[in-house]
């Protein structure tokens, strides 16, 4: 098991974020985590980041807990936040180069790394270009490229398609495809036709809780619904916060 | 290591920003020259050059706020503060990583401002050296208002709230005019705050009254360090949002 989450609660005040949330995602499954707005997506991935301290429960990354060994859990893992999160007036190389030496790669390694991801994600022929002037595809590439630099072994990928015009999700796509299988990937995004080109497994969270886990087909047929937005729709259906 | 390595990169993000590091370090030259040839035509002593030097390197400071401040907000808000904050970097690495790349900026500001004074009649001795020195020790307490600044408030706000704070600094440090002129209870909060005494420090010290530095000076460090500790609580505490 590459991450198991156990009782994991998030409370802000009188306003639960994540209400004891239990769940086990294997080594190299692409994993979708939705929910509508205020379900507790980000507050979960947060927590597992080791960016937010759980109010209680805890949750094991490769064996090593978020509450307890916060340092063993970021060597781990990487992640490409919601807004694009790069280095503006840094090259798009540079930027790369950036991640690799946070995480204690030489500057020889660094530089393979980067030349390797850049191949990956088609931002050879952008190398020299500041991460400023790029278009917003070219913009989550390189952030998801940023992510993988330290070689996680999961990865998580909040809403990494936001913006993005259909040809530059659909080229961001045909890139995650290749991750699949190597690093465990934990996707949130609203849109849906992402998780089922995508993801092996989905989770869905409504009001900070677990409403239901399984394959898109499972849960399809627990439903009795005929596509996947509805079966979305049904286990989101209730009083929004 | 990691520090230094961050530190290379926010000295990137601020240098290739040329526009505004040019106007950090031009626009008090210009003061200074203009406040002299006003003293030219002026009946008394009010910005003879060795008042009026440490003054406007003070003044100059404010626009390491600015940088530092924006420098935070911006990755606060592109959520390139989350993506480090999900590495391995421990807290020291993000403070020296952020302060150091401004030290040589604060540097570059004295000594431009120091040359622009012996063109107008400053005679170079070792006081000049001494002022240099505890210069750079009152640089640190606008880097650190910066990084407040830029943990409580988007990059936008601190642009808006720089005009504010510059004027009001300067106001009270008695750059342009003495305080003793206004008096009351203007001067009584002036002398509360940490602005007047960085001026007299500076002062002090370049006119060879060494003595009298040492209150002076002390009490900017102590304010210094209250600002650090502050941002450094508001910083961990914006992260458990």
């Amino acid at each position: 098991m590459t991450i198991e989450i156990k009782e994991l609660t998030k409370r802000y005040k009188d306003h639960v974020a994540v209400d004891n949330l239990s769940l086990n995602i294997e080594k190299g499954e692409f994993f979708a985590l939705l929910g509508q707005n205020a379900a507790g997506k980000t507050t979960t991935i947060k927590m597992l980041c080791g960016l937010v301290a759980p109010t209680s429960g805890d949750a094991f990354l490769e064996g090593a807990s978020v509450v307890h060994n916060q340092i063993a859990v970021k060597n781990n893992i990487n992640i490409s936040p919601q807004e694009t999160a790069v280095a503006p007036n840094l090259t798009v190389v540079e930027n790369l180069r950036l991640m690799a030496r946070l995480y204690g790669y030489s500057k020889i390694q660094a530089e393979q790394c980067a030349i390797a991801q850049m191949n990956i994600f088609g931002l050879l022929t952008r190398q020299h270009e500041k991460a400023k002037t790029l278009s917003g595809g070219y913009k989550r590439r390189l952030s998801v490229a940023m992510a993988m630099m330290s070689t996680p072994k999961i990865l998580f990928l909040d809403e990494p398609t936001l913006g993005m015009d259909v040809r530059a999700r659909r080229d961001l796509w045909s890139i995650l495809r290749q991750l699949k299988g190597h690093v465990t990937i934990v996707l949130t995004t609203h849109y849906l036709e992402e998780v089922e080109v995508l993801a092996d497994r989905v989770g869905i969270m409504h009001n900070g809780k677990l409403r239901a886990l399984g394959t898109i087909q499972q849960l399809m047929s627990q439903t009795g619904k005929p596509t996947f937005e509805d079966v979305f729709l049904e286990l989101t259906e209730g009083e929004s916060r | 290591m990691k520090a230094v390595i961050f530190a290379t990169r926010n000295h990137k993000e601020i240098v290739r920003d040329p526009l505004t590091l040019l106007f950090g370090i031009a626009f008090p030259v210009l003061m200074m020259v203009l406040f002299s040839v006003m003293q030219k035509n002026m009946p008394f002593a009010l910005y003879e050059i060795e008042t009026l030097t440490p003054g406007v390197i003070v003044f100059s400071f404010s626009f390491l706020t600015l940088f530092s401040g924006m420098l935070l907000g911006k990755d606060k808000s592109t959520s390139f503060l989350m993506r480090i904050f999900a590495s391995p970097m421990t807290a020291a690495d993000y403070v020296i990583g952020y302060v150091l790349p401004l030290l040589p900026i604060a540097v570059l500001q004295i000594s431009v401002c120091i040359l622009a004074a012996l063109f107008l009649g400053l005679s170079l001795d070792l006081s000049v050296l001494f002022m240099g020195i505890v210069l750079i020790v009152i640089s640190l307490l606008y880097i650190g208002l910066g990084l407040l600044l830029g943990t409580i408030f988007t990059d936008k706000q601190v642009g808006g709230i720089f005009a504010i704070f510059v004027t009001v600094t300067t106001w009270l440090s008695g750059t342009w005019f003495q305080l003793d002129m206004i008096g009351g209870a203007f001067q009584s909060i002036a002398q509360l705050l940490p602005f007047f005494h960085a001026a007299d420090a500076a002062r002090a010290v370049l006119s060879g009254h060494y003595e009298d530095v040492l209150l002076s000076l002390a009490i900017v460090v102590g304010y210094t360090a209250l600002t650090f500790i502050i941002a450094i609580l508001v910083f961990k505490g914006k992260m458990q949002e």
